[in-house]
């Protein structure tokens, strides 16, 4: 049986870099819009995981794909954009969460807990990294195509809707990994800040998704180890190591 | 007699369940035509493109020669700032194609971007012309049959755009292509096509511009703001 922190180890190790990696397609601003908040559509479902003791990963995946439905069917109910219909659905979302949830559990909902992480959520975080990380290798390159020109995409056989769709579902997969370990409050920082400091050091496309997959991975050990050494919570170590090499990729900046 | 490539039959094109962007149009392009539609802005051109396409809904009928036809496509104004917010060099773009390194250098010599330096380049980083061009190379390069060009020498300088048609053309005849043009320039369409099509949601006007374009089309087509004069030598 590996320890505790070997566990929580592996698990943000994959995570960190399949989120890094994920991350570096999230650059129009509509995709950092949806992706960013869909933590706090977790919070729900993440409160009621915690009141029944069932697993964080299925309660946070359950309250996102309700929340993702009912923006899909309130799109087809209302002309709003879906910009304002995730606005509001994510702010319901993160109060219904607060009404159901104790004060004394608030914490591990919202910045995670590493010391939590059980073998299948290792399991979990390997396999669906793994899985996530190849289908999006796979459709990467169309997907930064259809960033460029939709029409471009189009002409060369990119069916739009079912990429955006394979992109949203690998993000609500990766974002109800992530609340384990960081949270809530922090799962867009794990998709936003290793591909911002890969984008300062990359020239070319290939550099930009290995790279951000690399700091995505090493933050995530590096704050492991502090964490190891500190006991202050991963989640929030985790993240500023990723901040830290933000800072430093900008003194690093290519061009 | 070449075989007809595309035929359009009773086409229209209705956007946002209200708006007739096009209406019953007919025409027909033969392979290996050059053939360009001129019309005013708003007449509908690049939504027919979009339509010819495939990228838009539409009512009415178009029918390509085969089915799997090879488009290569140039949009209107694509901008450079599509390229600056992504670490993306013209290499990179062209391997969307799925392309062998030799053929991008050889398409990029073609379009006169042949220096090594090019291919690290952010496409956003190229001069106009040159961003034009190499959009030029990328709808060529994966040896399309029909090309779509819309507008291809937008904010080009007139040195610029006369490079850019004398490329169309050095391509059209040597590869054989069939070439749909949108263009305002009247010049070009009296030095290049086989036929054009005049645009103003229905067609005004179809055939060589020698026959077709008469002063009266002219008028109907921009109203009697435009008066051209063709210089005979």
């Amino acid at each position: 049986m590996p320890s505790q922190f070997i566990l929580g180890l592996i698990t943000a190790t994959f995570i960190g870099a399949v989120a890094g990696y994920l991350g570096s397609l999230m650059i129009s601003k509509r995709m950092a819009l949806v992706g960013g908040p869909l933590g706090h559509l977790a919070l729900p479902g993440v409160a009621l995981s915690l009141i029944y003791h069932y697993n964080i990963f299925l309660g946070a995946l359950l309250s996102i794909s309700l929340g993702a439905l009912i923006i899909w069917w309130l799109k087809t109910k209302t002309k709003l954009s879906i910009e304002a219909l995730t606005g509001l659905v994510f702010a319901a979302g993160v109060a219904l969460g607060f009404l159901i949830l104790p004060l004394s559990q608030a914490e591990e909902a919202l910045i995670g807990d590493i010391t939590k992480v059980n073998p299948i959520d290792t399991i979990l975080a390997v396999i669906l990294g793994l899985v996530i990380f190849f289908v999006i290798k796979k459709i990467y390159q169309k997907m930064v195509l259809l960033e460029i020109s939709e029409d471009l995409a189009k002409t060369e056989g990119v069916n739009v809707k079912r990429y955006n769709l394979i992109y949203l579902i690998s993000l609500g997969l990766m974002v109800a990994l992530e609340v384990k370990i960081v949270g809530i409050l922090l799962t867009a920082a794990l998709f936003i800040i290793p591909a911002a400091s890969a984008r300062n050091i990359s020239t070319t496309l290939g550099q930009y998704g290995l790279f951000s997959l690399i700091i995505g991975m090493v933050s995530a050990i590096l704050g492991m180890f502090l964490f190891k050494l500190t006991q202050v919570p991963a989640g929030p170590l985790i993240i500023l190591v990723n901040t830290s090499v933000f800072i430093i990729s900008i003194f690093l900046k290519s061009e | 007699m070449p075989e007809t490539i595309l035929k359009v039959k009773n086409l229209s094109v209705v956007i946002d369940g209200k708006e007739k962007i096009i209406e019953n149009l007919s025409f027909e392009v033969k392979k290996g035509e050059f053939f360009i539609i001129l019309g005013p802005n708003g007449a509908g051109k690049t939504t027919l493109f979009k339509a010819l396409l495939g990228l838009i809904p539409y009512q009415g009928e178009i029918i390509w020669s085969k089915k799997d036809i090879k488009f290569g496509y140039l949009p209107e104004r694509l901008s450079p700032l599509e390229f600056k917010k992504l670490p993306i060099s013209v290499k990179d773009f062209y391997k969307f194609k799925n392309v062998s390194e030799e053929k991008i250098s050889k398409i990029l010599k073609s379009v006169g971007l042949g220096e090594k330096r090019f291919l690290e380049k952010n496409p956003g980083d190229l001069s106009s012309g040159q961003f034009q061009r190499m959009l030029i190379g990328w709808a060529l390069v994966g040896d399309p049959e029909v090309l779509f060009f819309d507008e291809p020498t937008t904010g080009i300088d007139i040195g610029g755009e006369k490079t850019i048609y004398s490329l169309l053309e050095k391509f059209w005849q040597e590869k054989n292509l069939t070439i749909l043009l949108i263009t305002h320039d009247l010049n070009i369409v009296y030095a290049q096509a086989t036929n054009v099509l005049c645009l103003y949601k229905k067609g005004i006007c179809s055939g060589p511009p020698k026959e077709v374009l008469t002063p009266e089309t002219l008028e109907t087509l921009y109203g009697n703001k435009i008066k051209f004069y063709k210089h005979k030598h």
